[in-house]
Formats: structure tokens, C-alpha cells, sequence
């Protein structure tokens, strides 16, 4: 490792700061009175590096875990669909957040891993191809395949920018969604749909029993929510260390200057095709997952829509974060949910047609609102509102 | 007294060592010829200047150089090796760094980041293992750390190391930008107007910051200015290009005396004021 030498010449600092091979052994004299000083590069760069967020990661955790047995049906569904809009989210975000590349096609990736899924997972007896394999193979797939149809999307993609990026990426969705349509072997057709992936995982079919292990009880919705938490999870810390390593700082290095970027030797074409192929690899998963908790999928859905929604997480939550993603999703999925329910209490506010607004409308305006306040003002979106509280509270009672 | 004039030889024997050499440069945009035919050479830890008027093509001499611009004729060898027709980023690996003369920083990023980016090409984890960030991965981050730490040191910004670039004033952007091009370990490094629109203070600090990079370094460093007093003070040898043409080349005070320098600053001068400012002091 001779690359990894340290220079002779400069201050030499790094040499004195070298602790014990960095493992964070210093002198209690140094460490008196401060807790909380890093006494090692290692632990200065953990994803978690505080206490405080150690504390409040593990509430959050438990709490999500705690959801589906306190939750009832509906509410359950929706934070089922939080996850999964989540993991789509966090896609998005590295794609669009990090390498600064604007994708409308995220839908399209969405519905390629849905179908594959779908595919592999399929009951062979019902009205599509179907191969009636396990989840443990169909969800890989539905990962893989998207990911490769990226790939080869990619060379496309790198040669443009900015708007001609997204209305290549739209053409993306139009085309996709005009093959699903036309190919129905593989999606029963448009305006039928086709039966999504069978829940077997590892051998167990999910949907089968409900499981009661003391006071808790895994009926098949909780047990299908705790997977996609599960994976949310996975999939947030594996995205959180490509964004912290060299593939994220090259990302974050093609968006905000890509000759400078080249000139520090970073390869444009190859960083833009992976964050290309990641991306959609996330969508396929999300997508993958959707088709599962929703049961039937038709080709329309697979739309403009459902991208903007994702747009809209990442927009809303935070661009270039992972945990905005998830406050993004939250928001996104939950609001309708929320606007339902206050349907009880608002008189002008009704659930389908008839009164002043329905929810689809008032949700339509909200976001779109949003979007224009959050991009005019406050374009690291709700995670920066939180970093503006966070550091209001940590200067208080000064002003800075 | 023998012992110090050996040295200065063994000196004088390694500055001759070529370290770039550049010949028949030949740059165009159409009809309009930016660089003709240039030839010049850098030596092995030489400070090597190129001055001119404005659009004289000292910066499209860099842009040859960091292969953003493709050159129609010439040849660019590094250590023997021809650059053009390579990417920038192969060239980057060759170890050419630069800095530019509008600040082109990541401006999201902080500057640990920032400095961080300058160490792409020296980490070879791939992305399959940064994202599991196993023991490749966390062990290259952490030495690569503790490099750029080092810079910060020297560079002075440890108050700012967790700051997003943008917050940052101009002149510590500059100090950036060094650090970001130094983090690079280049065989070469090129510094595009360094001091341009800082104060005396500013100007004196960076001044020093390359003269340490070239005494501990011993790193090889082509710098296009506009401070004269700055390149006449630092710099081994100097070029001065006008108008896509090389006017003249040598020391400092041979450049300072000639006669298509001064006329090319100071435009058609007559022989009185050529005299006048080849005499006295400039």
C-alpha cells in the first residue's frame, strides 16, 4: 500500500494524529471534560456519529417495528406503502439528488421490476407468464433487470442534460408504458392487468397463517410490512455508503462541476451510467414490492404520475439525502391518507366527487405547491427544515 | 564552499531533467488560430510562468494541457508520454492537477469532501465494495482522511473543514482549490491565475503557500498570472504568449527587457519608451 503513504513534506500533522493505528486511543488528560470529542478519523465518519442520533436512529427503529401492532388496516397499507415509496425515493435520490441527473422514467424502472417480479413469482396457472419460483430469486431479479435495462439506457443519458435529460427520460416512460400495453402475455393487457407476484419467501407462503408470538400478532400484512421495512433499512444504509465513499463524492463531483470533475480524474460517462444503472436497480425493487402489496397490476399505472410522485419525494424530503427520502415518502404516502380521514371534519372536503374539492384535488395542489415552495425556498426540502430547527436549538440563545 | 557549489550543480543537473515538453502547439476554433505553434518545456520542480495580455491563450495553453481542449497539431509529452488525444481524467491520472481561474469548487460539498475528490484516482475499492463499506473500503477512507487532514494543516483551513464550499469567502475558495489540486500528488501542477482579485494579504499567503509546495513538495508547478510582481519574484522561467504566438521565453529579468514584451503591453512603443522601461526599474 505504498500509494498510501504520507508525503514527508508538508506539516506532517497526520503522523501525530495517527492514535493507535486510528482505533481511537488517547490520553484521558486529552478526552477530560469532553465526551464527545472524536478521537479517531474511524468514528468521526461513521454514518451514526453521535450519540444523540445513535438514541433517537434506535426510537425511530422501534417505533416503525412497533407500527403494524398498533396501526389498524388501513393505516398499515399506508405505511406498507411508505416503505416502499421510500425505497423507490432513495433511488431517485441517488440518481437525481446526488449525480444531479433529472429522471421522469423512474415509473418505467418501477413497473420493469413489478413485471419481473411478477414473472418469476407468478402463479403459472394464472392469465400471464408466470414461473411460480421464490421471492428470494424474483426480488433479485427484479433488482438485476432493471438494473441492466439502465445500463443500457445509459450511454442514451450521458450524452444529454438538464431538460433534453428529462424529456428523454419521458420518452423512456412513453415508450415502456406503449410494451407493457402491447405485450400482454407478460402484463394480461391494457385495461386488464395481471396478477402479481405469489408471496413465498424461502419456501414459506406468507399469505398462508398468522403467527402469534406473545402479545403480538404477525397476521400475512404485518409479516409483508416488516419485510419491506427490513429491506428499506438494508437498502437506506447500502445507498448512505455509496453516498459517503468515493462513488458518492464523484456523483456530488458530476453535478455541481463536471469539467472540474473530469479534470480531477473522475470518469463522467462511467460515474452517470452507474448512478443510471443504481437507481434503477432501487425502482425495480420498490416497484417489485408495490405489485406484491397491491396484488393486481395493470400497465396504465405504471405512469407520468407515479414519477412525479417519486419526484416529489425526493423534492419535498430532500435533495442529496437519505433519510430526507423516508421523510419525503412519509409525507407523500401519508398526506392522502390524512386528508381522508379529515374528511369527517371538513364539510367543503369530500372523497370523490361532489362538495367544493376532493382529496385527489387537494392533494394534486398541495404537492405541486410544495414542490414550488420547497424549490424556491428551501431546496434541501424538509430535511433542511429540520437541519434549520436542529441548529436554531443548537446555537439557542444566540442567533448563530 | 566546494561542498555548496557541488550542490548547486547537482541542482542545476536535475533542473535539466525535462519533466513536459510541448511542441508546435496548435490550437483552433474555426477560422480563429488560439494558439500557434508553441514550444516550451518544464523542468523537473521548476516554477515555469506564462504571461501575456488577456486573451493572449494562456488559458487555453491549460486547457491543452488538462485535455479539455483537443488540440488540431502539436505534441504535449508528459515524462515522455503523449497526452493529446487523451481524456481529462486519464491525463489526471498521468499527474497533471490544475486549479481554474473562476473558481470551479463542488459547492455542495464541504471542503473535507472537496479535498477528498482531489484522492479519486488513489482509492481503488470499486462500488460494489463501498457500498458494503467493508475493510477496503473503511480502511482507504481513513488513510485517504488522514491525507487530506494533512493539507488542511498546511492549507489552514481546519476551521472550515465541515463547511459547505459556497459559504466560503473568495479567497479561502482559492486556498481550496490549491489544496484540492495538491491533494492530487501531481507530477504537475497548474494554477490558473492564483492570486487573481485577492488583497496584498491574501496575495503574500499565497505566495508562500507556493513557494512550500515547491520546497518540500519538489513539485513541478506552471502558474498563469497577472501580478507581475508576483511572477517576476516566484518564477524560474517565464513565457509571455500575445495573440496565440510565443513573443519570448527565458528568465525573468531577460523577459522583463525585451522588446516584443514591452511593445506587446505597452503597444506600439516607441524606442525612447522601450529604453525607458528596459533601463529603469519596472
Amino acid at each position: 500500500m505504498s500509494e498510501f503513504e504520507i508525503k514527508p513534506g508538508l506539516t506532517g500533522a497526520s503522523k501525530q494524529l495517527n492514535f493507535e493505528n486510528s482505533k481511537g486511543v488517547v490520553r484521558s488528560a486529552i478526552k477530560r471534560g469532553r465526551p464527545t470529542l472524536y478521537t479517531s478519523y474511524e468514528t468521526s465518519m461513521q454514518m451514526v456519529n453521535t450519540n444523540t442520533k445513535k438514541v433517537w436512529l434506535g426510537l425511530l427503529i422501534l417505533f416503525a417495528l412497533s407500527l403494524p401492532f398498533t396501526s389498524s388496516g388501513g393505516w398499515l397499507h399506508a405505511f406498507t406503502l411508505l416503505t416502499i415509496y421510500a425505497i423507490a425515493g432513495i433511488g431517485l435520490n441517488l440518481l437525481m439528488g446526488y449525480a444531479g441527473q433529472i429522471s421522469l422514467g423512474h415509473a418505467f424502472f418501477m413497473g420493469l421490476g413489478a413485471y419481473t417480479a411478477a414473472v418469476v413469482a407468478g402463479d403459472p396457472a394464472r392469465n400471464a407468464l408466470g414461473f411460480g419460483l421464490d421471492l428470494a430469486i424474483a426480488l433479485p431479479l427484479a433488482a438485476i433487470i432493471p438494473g441492466i435495462v439502465g445500463l443500457i439506457v445509459a450511454p442514451l443519458a450521458t450524452r444529454v442534460r438538464g431538460l433534453y435529460l428529462a424529456v428523454l427520460t419521458l420518452g423512456l416512460l412513453f415508450i415502456g408504458e406503449q410494451v407493457f400495453k402491447t405485450w400482454s402475455g407478460l402484463s394480461g393487457g391494457a385495461g386488464n392487468g395481471r396478477y402479481s407476484a405469489q408471496r413465498i419467501l424461502f419456501g414459506i407462503d406468507l399469505n398462508a397463517n398468522t403467527y402469534a408470538v406473545g402479545p403480538f400478532i404477525f397476521t400475512p400484512e404485518v409479516v409483508y410490512y416488516l419485510i419491506c421495512l427490513t429491506l428499506l433499512i438494508a437498502l437506506a444504509i447500502l445507498a448512505k455508503n455509496i453516498a459517503r465513499s468515493k462513488v458518492g463524492r464523484a456523483f456530488a463531483a458530476v453535478r455541481d462541476r463536471d469539467i472540474a470533475a473530469e479534470v480531477m480524474g473522475v470518469n463522467l460517462y462511467k460515474t452517470k451510467t452507474l448512478a443510471f444503472a443504481l437507481s434503477s436497480a432501487y425502482a425495480g425493487i420498490a416497484g417489485a414490492l408495490l405489485s406484491i402489496l397491491i396484488g393486481t397490476i395493470t400497465p396504465e399505472q405504471w405512469n407520468l404520475f407515479m414519477s412525479i410522485d417519486i419526484l416529489a419525494i425526493v423534492v419535498i424530503g430532500g435533495v442529496a439525502t437519505i433519510s430526507g427520502s423516508i421523510i419525503g415518502a412519509a409525507f407523500v404516502v401519508l398526506l392522502p391518507v390524512i386528508l381522508r380521514e379529515l374528511t369527517q371534519f371538513i364539510p367543503w372536503l369530500s372523497v370523490s366527487s361532489g362538495g367544493l374539492i376532493n382529496v385527489f384535488q387537494l392533494q394534486t395542489i398541495l404537492f405541486g405547491t410544495l414542490i414550488v415552495v420547497f424549490v424556491t425556498i428551501e431546496s434541501r426540502g424538509l430535511f433542511g427544515l429540520w437541519i434549520r430547527i436542529r441548529n436554531y436549538f443548537k446555537a439557542w440563545p444566540f442567533s448563530y | 564552499m566546494s561542498a555548496n557549489l557541488q550542490s548547486a550543480t547537482t541542482a542545476t543537473e536535475s533542473t535539466t531533467k525535462k519533466l513536459l515538453e510541448v511542441s508546435n502547439l496548435t490550437l483552433k476554433f474555426g477560422a480563429l488560430t488560439t494558439l500557434d505553434s508553441i514550444d516550451f518545456d518544464v523542468n523537473e520542480s521548476e516554477l515555469f510562468a506564462i504571461i501575456g495580455p488577456n486573451g493572449a491563450g494562456k488559458t487555453s495553453t491549460f486547457n491543452c494541457l488538462s485535455g479539455v481542449y483537443k488540440p488540431q497539431n502539436g505534441s504535449i509529452k508528459l515524462h515522455g508520454e503523449e497526452l493529446i488525444g487523451k481524456k481529462p481524467d486519464v491525463i489526471a491520472g498521468l499527474g497533471i492537477a490544475r486549479t481554474f481561474q473562476n473558481i470551479e469548487l463542488f459547492e455542495n460539498l464541504s471542503v473535507l469532501e472537496n479535498l477528498m475528490l482531489g484522492k479519486h484516482l488513489k482509492i481503488s475499492y470499486n462500488w460494489i465494495e463501498a457500498m458494503l463499506r467493508m475493510g477496503r473500503t473503511r480502511k482507504q477512507e481513513t488513510i485517504v482522511r488522514r491525507q487530506t487532514e494533512d493539507i488542511i494543516d498546511f492549507l489552514g483551513l481546519a476551521a472550515v473543514r465541515n463547511t459547505p464550499v459556497n459559504f466560503l469567502p473568495y479567497g479561502v475558495k482559492k486556498r481550496v482549490e490549491l489544496g484540492r489540486a495538491l491533494a492530487m500528488d501531481p507530477a504537475l501542477l497548474l494554477l490558473d491565475e492564483p492570486v487573481a482579485g485577492m488583497n496584498s494579504e491574501e496575495t503574500e499567503d499565497m505566495a508562500r503557500f507556493i513557494l512550500d509546495i515547491r520546497n518540500e513538495l519538489n513539485t513541478s508547478m506552471i502558474m498563469v498570472e497577472h501580478d507581475m510582481r508576483l511572477v517576476m519574484d516566484l518564477a524560474d522561467r517565464v513565457m509571455v504568449i500575445d495573440f496565440g504566438k510565443k513573443i519570448a521565453l527565458g528568465t525573468p529579468d531577460s523577459v522583463q527587457k525585451d522588446t516584443a514584451v514591452i511593445s506587446a503591453y505597452l503597444g506600439g512603443a516607441t524606442d525612447e519608451v522601450i529604453a525607458e522601461f528596459a533601463g529603469g526599474e519596472v
